[in-house]
């Protein structure tokens, strides 16, 4: 059943996926939500737009969150294919190990640059 | 509408050869084989057979595409011997060659015994708690046109193996259960009368289970019967998410009536013949 839960995962980390996505092309892409996400003109990915964002909490979740389902998705589907291989249970179980350390580790990385950039628009606001 | 010509025509079998004792690798060998209108695959290696070479081996039984023996690969695609038509398929020469993703035994004879093995697996056949029910049953289990319809054309397979030798995850991967065993396996799963989905999931949601499986698609193209076992793997795939998320509905198998059809025997109906074999334990 564990592939059963990899793959359910895999399933609701695409869904997720569908949804971040469709937000970011929202913000970034389009006008209509410019005043709401990019109060400061020039653009939606303008460095006064991205501290703006990056500064709010919501945002900071969101890219974690975002992080966490891509390199999910991600990494599975990498396993997935590295499984066509057919190396066998041993290998395959060291494959399943070393990505699972990979994706912890550029969770990690990843997450500490979002609170960092948090931190630092935060403390941008405060002048 | 103009008169097809039935008059015979010669077509060139390319028939793929090897045999144990002599070679130490498969080879091809031509035959040429008057055809007429109408004639099968089947009746061209008989042909072969009886008039040409008496040492051609392949394996075959009914004749009418009920028993699956004769699934082979006729122009590079998996189909039956028997209700494949020489000239739907060729107009010069033909090739067969013995289903892929099998051992050989002998010329155009797969080794279907890995096949059956994971067939077996699956333990494709009504589970129940009351084992006492299933071996000395005491009545009949209801259940609607609806709830067969939910599996009856997965109970059409005749496990001939062509899906077997279409599938390319099986062709890389020989552990993978392979689509017969488990499309085999989610007929029993939607069989209202069966408890034994949850046993079943241990396996075909394991490493080399359905989740193996790319959807290619191949093993519905092939099908003989007209059997969909893709479409079997991704509501078997339903299946173990539902049961993974705790979502599944139904968790009982349909209960007993009272007695055959719950009625009264006719008169005129004469009444079973006794038991002459004690059922086996399973």
């Amino acid at each position: 059943m564990k592939e059963t839960k990899y793959w359910t995962w895999h399933m609701a980390a695409g869904a997720a996926l569908l949804f971040l996505l469709g937000l970011h092309m929202l913000i970034m892409h389009t006008g209509g939500f410019a005043q709401w996400f990019a109060p400061h003109g020039n653009g939606a990915d303008s460095p006064q737009n991205s501290l703006f964002r990056d500064g709010k909490l919501f945002f900071t979740l969101t890219y974690v969150l975002m992080l966490a389902v891509a390199l999910y998705h991600g990494l599975y589907g990498l396993r997935t294919m590295l499984f066509e291989l057919t190396f066998g249970p041993a290998a395959e179980k060291t494959i399943t190990v070393i990505l699972v350390a990979a994706g912890l580790g550029l969770f990690g990385l990843g997450t500490w640059a979002a609170v960092a950039a948090h931190a630092i628009a935060l403390a941008g606001a405060r002048g | 509408m103009p008169e097809l010509s039935t008059a015979p025509r010669t077509i060139e079998f390319h028939i793929r050869r090897y045999l144990p004792e002599t070679d130490s690798a498969p080879h091809w060998q031509v035959y040429e084989v008057p055809v007429r209108k109408g004639m099968t695959v089947l009746e061209g290696l008989h042909y072969i057979k009886n008039q040409l070479d008496p040492t051609l081996a392949w394996r075959y039984s009914c004749r009418m595409g009920t028993c699956g023996s004769c699934g082979m690969l006729l122009n590079g695609r998996p189909a039956l011997a028997c209700n494949t038509q020489i000239l739907d398929i060729a107009e010069e020469s033909l090739t067969l060659a013995p289903l892929c993703n099998f051992e050989i035994i002998r010329d155009l004879v797969p080794d279907l015994c890995s096949m059956f093995d994971k067939h077996s697996l699956v333990r494709p056949y009504i589970l129940r708690a009351n084992e006492g029910e299933i071996n000395d049953p005491a009545g009949e289990f209801y259940q609607s046109p609806e709830q067969l319809e939910r599996y009856v054309q997965f109970a059409f397979c005749i496990k001939c193996g062509c899906c077997m030798a279409a599938c390319p995850t099986l062709a890389t991967d020989a552990r993978y259960l392979g689509p017969m065993p488990l499309a085999a396996g989610q007929r029993y799963n939607a069989d209202t009368r069966d408890a034994g989905r949850r046993e079943r999931n241990l396996l075909t949601g394991g490493p080399a289970g359905v989740f193996r499986c790319h959807y290619a698609g191949e093993c519905s193209h092939v099908c003989p019967k007209g059997v969909d076992p893709a479409k079997a793997l991704q509501l078997l795939k339903r299946y173990l998410v539902l049961d993974y998320l705790g979502l599944h509905g139904r968790t009982t198998p349909c209960e007993k009536l009272e007695g055959p059809g719950g009625g009264e025997r006719r008169p005129e109906i004469s009444a079973a013949p006794e038991k002459t074999v004690e059922p086996a334990r399973r």
